[in-house]
């Protein structure tokens, strides 16, 4: 991670845009993590977001968590909403009519972006619209009942994905969104979680400044889905990052950057026995999962050395 | 005023550009695509200074429409059949945010088995989607339409997008003589869009917030009182339209009714057809006439009432069905006329579907049929005309 994020503290704006008194349950890494986004935004933005956790916690009528424009409409069109923000802001500036130079921010849960979401997610990235793109991944429908996604990790039980006698819980991968994002040739893709705070406002910062599509990539503990006690949500994000499972890196045009490396990975058992969804993995599939981690985590490393500068 | 022949779907993108549309988001789908395409060329050429989203589904399209229009820029789209079907979950969402976007609908039939012609079945399933709907017969109807379209849909007490239909195909299709309004004239008719709550962030809203239990009753209370309203707008904006045009539209129009006992019902370019039945009938000492529904969004029960209130037969001629139910103009028009002491016997035909053509011969052979039903008695269901047994 870059040093000069020892000093940013004091340049954090002390406003919040996204207000305290929301009804996100108590640890919540999403709602940490949406107020660290926000300060990083600023305000001059406009943001579409997808239903999900964030629009249930921060919207019921007649009060509202958002002290910056701010719309919802559906599950699986916030891309295509945003873009359409853009959109109008591009032609309403050309005739004079917008005078402001506002970044347009897609949020969405992990629902909202690799399943119900994804075909307007990758018409956006494709199109090349001028905005950035969040996904707060918790791993699972959150506030539907803690369902599967295809964000989902192997192994973890949900509620349909359950763990009994005869299925260890999620039986497929996790989907690898960035490198989808990346695949759509796109100018900024970043992973974040909410434990690396400077890290994840840099990030937004970076993005804010990129013309075209970014897309980032927030990993955010969810205490009640993940069956976690609610004071280990900054925990158990580190240790997401330490063990592996969730590296934190960018690539800019390309360009592979690991931000946080370590030399030796600490094994993934820490961050699972945290964890009431992994409590039923044997040790069998513990140890496959271990060297999918592993081997993934190579192959990120390799791309991040082999293109650096 | 200038005179040419277009095909329907040209004549409706000269509408656009003279509307001055400042974003139009769209995903081809037959047949309303010679609309879109037309407009994309206008944009390529830099005659119409707007935002073409080539987007990826009419999912998209329409989510991003509620994008251009949430942050104040005039917004158009086109869809029919499968596409409209599509957008269906958003189109309660533009209606439910007040969002006047305006929507071309080539109407087309839907799957299965796949069609690609003419019926109403695309309009009818979108019925309850709180939005204004309006039917337009021809290609000079058409383009009017389009411009008032907008002008109901971002008058401050409507605030309701509008969807318009042609017949796929007999409108979008047919070149036909159009009469065209300057550019300056049009410029007076329509001011500049401006959304009284825009998303704008030095004075930030927030635009579709969940509405609990409590709330969720008052909005949609509130969309209801909105929709009813809407129709003294449409009939002011129609009023000042004619003045400008010689052009004059309402929501239901009587051909040649005034002393008729029978009355056939349609709507759509199924009209014009009608017409020349009627014409025939009439010449032969026939006492029949057309009404053409023109609003079906507000629903004119006062305008319907009044038009078949001297009538003994009412024919109502749908193009699409409720399958297992009555069918849709039918069954509406039943509910605003059963509260009247006297009203006509009501004879219901479904026609047409898919495509399949009815000629004037036709419409007389529905209209004497329909009579020869109504002195039976044989009303309590509808019947599918011209099926090849």
């Amino acid at each position: 991670m870059e040093s000069l994020a020892i000093y940013v503290p004091r340049l954090v704006t002390t406003k919040e845009y996204f207000a305290p008194g929301h009804r996100a349950c108590m640890g919540c890494g999403e709602a940490l993590a949406v107020r660290l986004v926000c300060k990083a935004l600023g305000r001059n933005i406009i943001i579409a977001n997808a239903t999900g956790c964030m629009e249930i916690v921060s919207s019921p009528l007649p009060s509202t968590s958002w002290e910056v424009p701010w719309i919802h409409t559906l599950f699986e069109n916030t891309a295509a909403v945003a873009s359409g923000i853009e959109a109008g802001i591009k032609v309403l500036r050309r005739k004079g009519k917008y005078t402001k130079r506002t970044k347009v921010v897609a949020m969405a849960g992990d629902g909202g972006t690799a399943d119900i979401g994804f075909q307007a997610l990758s018409g956006v990235l494709e199109r090349g619209h001028d905005l950035i793109y969040i996904c707060f991944d918790n791993e699972a429908y959150m506030n539907t009942g803690i369902q599967r996604s295809s964000s989902t990790p192997l192994g973890a039980s949900t509620t349909t994905s359950p763990a009994g006698k005869v299925s260890i819980g999620q039986t497929t991968w996790k989907k690898n969104m960035p490198a989808i994002a990346v695949a759509h040739d796109i100018p900024y893709v970043a992973t974040a979680c909410h434990s690396y705070p400077f890290d994840l406002m840099n990030k937004i910062s970076k993005a804010i400044e990129i013309k075209g599509p970014s897309y980032i990539h927030i990993l955010s503990v969810c205490p009640t889905g993940w069956r976690l006690p609610s004071d280990l949500t900054i925990k158990a994000g580190r240790l997401a990052i330490e063990t592996g499972i969730f590296p934190l890196y960018e690539v800019e045009k390309d360009r592979y950057t690991l931000n946080l490396d370590f030399p030796q990975l600490r094994p993934i058992e820490d961050y699972f026995k945290l964890q009431g969804r992994f409590r039923h993995l044997s040790k069998e599939i513990t140890s496959q999962i271990q060297e999918r981690v592993a081997a993934e985590y190579a192959k990120l490393k390799k791309k991040a050395t082999s293109n650096n500068y | 005023m200038k005179r040419t022949g277009m095909e329907g779907s040209f004549a409706i993108a000269e509408a656009i550009k003279l509307a001055r549309v400042e974003a139009v988001a769209a995903y081809p789908i037959t047949p309303q695509t010679h609309i879109v395409e037309r407009l994309a060329e206008f944009v390529a050429n830099g005659e119409l200074d707007a935002e073409y989203i080539p987007v990826e589904s009419e999912h998209s399209a329409m989510s991003a429409c509620l994008g251009t229009s949430a942050v104040g820029a005039r917004t158009f789209t086109a869809t029919a059949s499968q596409g409209l079907e599509l957008m269906h979950e958003v189109l309660y969402v533009a209606s439910g945010l007040r969002l006047p976007i305006v929507m071309t609908v080539a109407n087309r039939a839907l799957s299965a088995p796949l069609s690609i012609w003419t019926d109403h079945s695309d309009a009818m399933a979108t019925r309850d989607c709180g939005w204004i709907q309006i039917f337009a017969e021809n290609a000079q109807q058409a383009f009017d339409l389009t411009l008032c379209a907008f002008r109901i849909a971002e008058d401050p007490i409507v605030l309701l997008p509008t969807m318009f239909h042609i017949d796929g195909f007999y409108v979008s299709h047919t070149i036909e003589s159009v009469e065209f309004l300057e550019q300056e004239v049009v410029d007076k008719f329509l001011p500049e869009y401006r959304h009284p709550y825009p998303l704008d962030p030095d004075k930030p809203v927030t635009i579709g917030a969940f509405g609990p239990p409590f709330i969720y009753t008052e909005a949609k209370k509130a969309h209801e009182a909105a929709l009813r309203s809407s129709k003294k707008v449409i009939l002011r904006v129609w009023q000042e339209f004619s003045k400008l045009s010689g052009r004059h539209y309402s929501p239901v129009e009587s051909y040649k009714a005034e002393d008729a006992d029978v009355l056939l019902l349609c709507m759509g370019s199924f009209s014009e057809t009608a017409m020349m039945a009627i014409d025939k009938m009439q010449a032969e000492g026939q006492k029949v006439g057309l009404i053409r529904l023109r609003l079906w969004r507000p629903f004119p029960t006062e305008e319907l009432r009044q038009a078949v209130s001297k009538a003994q037969v009412l024919i109502i001629l749908d193009r699409a069905l409720s399958l297992g139910g009555t069918p849709p103009v039918c069954s509406e028009i039943q509910a605003a006329l059963y509260p009247l002491k006297t009203r006509p016997k009501i004879v219901s035909f479904v026609g047409s579907l898919g495509g399949r053509e009815i000629s004037a011969q036709g419409f007389e052979e529905v209209i004497r049929h329909g009579v020869d039903k109504a002195k039976q008695g044989e009303l309590d269901e509808f019947e599918i005309i011209g099926v090849r047994e």
